[in-house]
């Protein structure tokens, strides 16, 4: 029995919320999605609209769940999507991907194929070569989890 | 990392044209989060890390984690100037690279 299941039993048996369960079935808390979405923003402010998120609304499959970004961006050499970070908060480690772009990408564009252990939200964050950040989110309702053995 | 990585890059292209780029690579990507028959968790093994130079120069760069789904799949844009090659780098959690070319002709 792993050390994390005891101190689970016990906390239940003190009477502790089953959020501290949380960690035991494989998800990563809210509060550990916000931290990661913090690390990029720094805590500021962010624009929402600038990004365009195409992600299913059901996901039969979370092992492989398709993600297309797009980001509003002249991709000049002086204004220029810089980064793209991807959170989820349904799986056990919030940071999914970040993606690294230059004026030479043309258009501020990726694609590629995710997990998502259940049902959740999924964050999309743009940086800009002049400061700004965007970010938006879209719900996936997961059918079958992708994150489990 | 055995087989060949699969690149999808036109072979020619005008000056001023968005390309778009699409890489397949056949990796478990195995998370770190399962467990085997006898209850023992499997120990992560991923690629972490995937770069698209052109003529040297980085045009894209993606830092995975577990949570992208096994046989990576990237699609990304490049906007292009001159001829060349591109030159694609797998990395993965021992350090193992993995590299393919391909050239375009810009006119």
């Amino acid at each position: 029995m792993s050390s994390l299941t005891r101190r689970s039993a016990l906390m239940l048996g003190a009477g502790m919320t089953l959020t501290l369960v949380a960690a035991d079935d494989g998800m990563a808390t809210p509060a550990e999605a916000d931290a990661e979405i913090a690390k990029f923003t720094g805590g500021k402010a962010t624009e929402s609209g600038k990004i365009s998120i195409d992600l299913p609304e059901i996901a039969e499959n979370g092992n492989t769940v398709p993600l297309a970004i797009k980001v509003d961006s002249p991709m000049t050499a002086g204004d220029y999507v810089s980064e793209i970070r991807v959170i989820g908060d349904a799986n056990p480690n919030p940071g999914i991907v970040r993606f690294h772009l230059t004026p030479m990408s043309g258009r501020a564009e990726a694609a590629t194929r995710i997990r998502l252990g259940g049902t959740g939200t999924v964050t999309v964050m743009a940086k800009t070569s002049t400061g700004k950040l965007y970010a938006d989110r879209k719900v996936v309702k997961v059918t079958v989890g992708g994150c489990g053995g | 990392m055995a087989e060949k990585p699969r690149l999808r890059v036109p072979s020619e292209a005008k000056t001023g044209d968005i390309i778009q780029i699409k890489t397949l690579i056949s990796h478990v990507m195995e998370t770190g989060f399962r467990k085997d028959d006898a209850g023992k968790p499997i120990p992560r093994e991923i690629i972490n890390s995937f770069v698209c130079t052109f003529n040297g120069h980085e045009v894209f760069r993606a830092d995975l984690e577990p949570a992208i789904s096994a046989n990576p799949y990237f699609e990304f844009t490049v906007k292009m100037a001159e001829s060349g090659t591109f030159a694609f780098a797998w990395v993965d959690d021992n350090g193992t690279v993995t590299t393919a070319e391909q050239g375009i002709t810009v006119s």
